[in-house]
C-alpha cells in the first residue's frame, strides 16, 4: 500500500484539489444555489487561463489573477444576459457562450493553441525565491493554493449571508417567492453568474501559472469534474452554514483528485485518465441515490423476514 | 388605497384558446377596507390579483396603489408594497433557507434600512423572534431550521408574517387557508384577522366559503366571467345570508350556479 499512498501523491492531489476547488465553488453558486446548469464553465476556465497567461507574460503575475477574474465576469455576464434578457434557455446560453469562447480564447493567446510561461515570473516562482528552506520549498505551492481558496471561501461565506447573498440563494430556491418579495430575479442571476464566472476564470489563471503553460484544451471536461467534486462535497457535508458547505466542496475537490491519483497508480496507462474520471464522476453523482435505494432494500428485506417469521410462528 | 379603473385582460388573443379573463373591472378600496371575493373557478379572481401584483400587464385600464400609477411598473418593484399569499403554502417561502433567513429576506429589502451587503443584526433577530412568537407555533425557537421542515400550516403562517413584517399597502390573500386542515386553517385565519385589524391593512381575500365571505372583513365582492357582479358593504351586507348571497349570484350571473365547491360550502 505504501507505494500507492505516497506523500507526494497526497501533496499534488491537495494542490490540484485546491486550485480546481474554485470551479467547484463556482458551480456551487450556479448549480446548487441558483439552480442553473451553466455549461460555459469549460470555456470560461480556459479564458481565465489564457488571459492570466498573457498578462503574466507581459510581466504582471499578480495583476493576471484580477484580469482573469474580470474576463470571467464578462463571460458570466453574457451567459446571464442571454438567459435573463434574451429568453435563451439556461443550458443553451451556456453552450452558446462556451462555443464562442473557443475562438475568443484562441484570439487571446494570439491564435496559437499553446502558450508557455517558462521564462516568466509567476506567483509560484516569486514565492519560491522567498526561502531556501527545504520544507518551505516542498510545501509553498500547496500553501499558496490553499491560502487563495481559503480567502475565497471566507469572502463567499460572508457574502452569501448578506442581504444580496440571501437574495441570490432565494432566487434559486423559490423563484415565485422572490418575485413577490421585491427582488429582481434577473439581476440576482446576473450577479450570481458573474461571481461564478470570475471564480472559474481565477482557477484557470492559477492553474496556468502552476503548470507554466496554457493550452486551448485545458478546459475540456472541467464542468463534469467540478460537478463531481461538488457532489462529493455535498454528500460529505449535508448541513451547516454557508462557509461549512463551501469548505465541504473544497474537501470534495481534494478527495476527487486523490481518488484519480490513486486510481492511476494502479498501473493504469495515462490514457485511461478520462475514463477513470468519468467512472468516478458517475459513481459520485449516483452515490446519494444508491444509498437511498440500499436503505430501502434493507428495510424491505427486514419486513419480509419479519412477516415470514410471523407466518411460521402462526402455523 | 387601491384604485382599479376599467382594466381588461385577454389571454392568447387571436387563437382558439382566447380567453377574456377580466372585462372592464373597476374597484375602489379605501384605506383599511377588508373585502372578501367569491366567485366560481375561472371567474377572474386570481387574474385580478395577478393584474395587481404585475405578473402580467393589463390590456387596458389603469391601476393605482396609494395614489401612484403602477399600471406598467415591474412586478418586483410593485411587490415592495404588496403582500401576496397563495393557496399553495410552498410558494411563499424558500425551503432550503432557515426561518431566520426567510424573515430577513422579507424584512431587509422592503424596510429599506439595509445595504446590499448588510447582514442580519442582533436587533433584527430580536424583532423576528418577537414576531414569530406571536404565531404561537414555537417557531421562535427554531430560527435556524430550514423552512422545508415545517408543516404546510406553519409555512403559511410564516408567509403571512413575512408578507406583513413591513406593513404592505395592500394584502392579497388567494384562498390562503384552502389547502390546510380545518383546525390549522382556522388558526391561520384568526392570525390573518388579528394582523389585518391591528395594523389596519387594506386587504382583498378570495374564499370559497360563503360564511367566511360574509363574516370576514367589511365588504363582499362577487366575480363572474371577468367582472365584479356584486359589491356589498354595511347594512346591505349585514342583512345578507348565505342563501340570499347564492340567490343573488344566480340572478346577477343570469345562469344556473353549477359550481360544486360553492354549493358544498353552504
Amino acid at each position: 500500500m505504501s507505494t500507492i499512498f505516497t506523500l507526494s501523491i497526497l501533496q499534488s492531489a491537495l494542490e490540484l484539489g485546491c486550485i480546481y476547488a474554485l470551479i467547484a465553488i463556482a458551480l456551487y453558486i450556479s448549480f446548487t444555489l441558483l439552480n442553473i446548469a451553466d455549461l460555459s464553465t469549460d470555456g470560461c476556465f480556459t479564458l481565465g487561463c489564457a488571459v492570466g497567461a498573457m498578462v503574466t507574460m507581459a510581466g504582471h503575475p499578480i495583476l493576471a489573477f484580477f484580469m482573469a477574474m474580470g474576463a470571467g465576469v464578462c463571460s458570466g455576464f453574457i451567459t446571464a444576459f442571454l438567459q435573463t434578457k434574451m429568453g435563451v434557455q439556461s443550458i443553451l446560453a451556456g453552450i452558446i457562450v462556451n462555443t464562442g469562447l473557443y475562438t475568443i480564447n484562441l484570439a487571446v493567446m494570439g491564435f496559437s493553441s499553446n502558450v508557455n510561461l517558462f521564462n516568466c515570473d509567476t506567483l509560484f516562482s516569486m514565492a519560491k525565491q522567498v526561502s531556501e528552506n527545504e520544507v518551505y520549498r516542498s510545501w509553498y505551492e500547496l500553501g499558496i493554493a490553499a491560502a487563495i481558496v481559503l480567502l475565497v471561501s471566507l469572502i463567499l461565506g460572508w457574502f452569501l449571508n448578506t442581504s444580496l447573498g440571501l437574495s441570490i440563494r432565494a432566487t434559486g430556491d423559490n423563484a415565485h417567492m422572490v418575485k413577490a418579495s421585491s427582488i429582481n430575479p434577473g439581476r440576482m442571476i446576473t450577479v450570481g453568474l458573474c461571481i461564478s464566472g470570475s471564480l472559474t476564470a481565477l482557477s484557470g489563471a492559477i492553474l496556468g501559472q502552476y503548470q507554466k503553460s496554457c493550452d486551448i484544451n485545458f478546459g475540456t471536461g472541467q464542468v463534469t469534474i467540478a460537478l463531481a467534486s461538488l457532489i462529493i462535497g455535498n454528500t460529505l457535508i449535508r448541513r451547516g452554514g454557508m462557509l461549512k458547505r463551501i469548505l465541504g466542496v473544497v474537501l470534495g475537490s481534494c478527495l476527487y483528485r486523490f481518488i484519480v491519483a490513486v486510481a492511476l497508480r494502479l498501473n493504469l496507462p495515462a490514457e485511461a485518465v478520462k475514463l477513470v474520471s468519468a467512472v468516478i464522476v458517475a459513481v459520485a453523482i449516483s452515490f446519494p441515490c444508491l444509498r437511498e435505494k440500499a436503505g430501502f432494500a434493507k428495510k424491505r428485506m427486514e419486513m419480509r423476514r419479519k412477516v415470514a417469521g410471523e407466518i411460521r410462528t402462526g402455523e | 388605497m387601491l384604485s382599479i379603473k376599467n382594466i381588461s385582460k385577454t389571454f392568447h388573443p387571436g387563437t382558439v384558446n382566447e380567453k377574456t379573463a377580466l372585462r372592464q373591472v373597476s374597484l375602489e378600496m379605501k384605506s383599511g377596507d377588508f373585502a372578501t371575493i367569491v366567485g366560481s373557478n375561472g371567474a377572474g379572481k386570481s387574474t385580478l390579483f395577478n393584474a395587481i401584483t404585475g405578473a402580467f400587464y393589463v390590456d387596458e385600464g389603469q391601476i393605482f396603489l396609494g395614489g401612484e400609477d403602477i399600471t406598467f411598473q415591474k412586478e418586483h418593484l410593485r411587490s415592495k408594497n404588496i403582500g401576496h399569499l397563495f393557496q399553495d403554502p410552498l410558494l411563499g417561502t424558500a425551503p432550503h433557507m432557515t426561518i431566520e433567513e426567510n424573515m430577513a429576506l422579507a424584512y431587509m429589502r422592503v424596510s429599506g434600512r439595509h445595504s446590499p451587503f448588510g447582514r442580519i443584526s442582533k436587533k433584527d433577530k430580536e424583532l423576528f423572534r418577537e414576531k414569530l412568537a406571536l404565531l404561537d407555533m414555537g417557531l421562535e425557537d427554531r430560527m435556524k431550521s430550514p423552512v422545508g421542515l415545517l408543516s404546510g400550516g406553519q409555512r403559511q403562517a410564516l408567509t403571512l408574517l413575512m408578507a406583513t413584517v413591513v406593513t404592505p399597502k395592500i394584502l392579497l390573500l388567494d384562498e390562503h387557508t384552502a389547502a390546510l386542515d380545518p383546525a390549522t386553517a382556522e388558526k391561520v385565519m384568526k392570525l390573518t384577522k388579528d394582523i389585518v385589524a391591528e395594523r389596519k391593512i387594506t386587504c382583498l381575500m378570495v374564499t370559497h366559503n360563503m360564511h367566511q365571505a360574509l363574516e370576514t372583513g367589511n365588504r363582499t365582492l362577487m366575480m363572474n366571467d371577468g367582472q365584479i357582479i356584486l359589491d356589498i358593504a354595511g347594512r346591505e351586507r349585514e342583512n345578507m345570508t348565505v342563501e340570499t348571497l347564492l340567490d343573488q349570484f344566480r340572478r346577477q350571473a343570469g345562469e344556473q350556479l353549477d359550481n360544486d365547491r360553492i354549493l358544498l360550502s353552504r
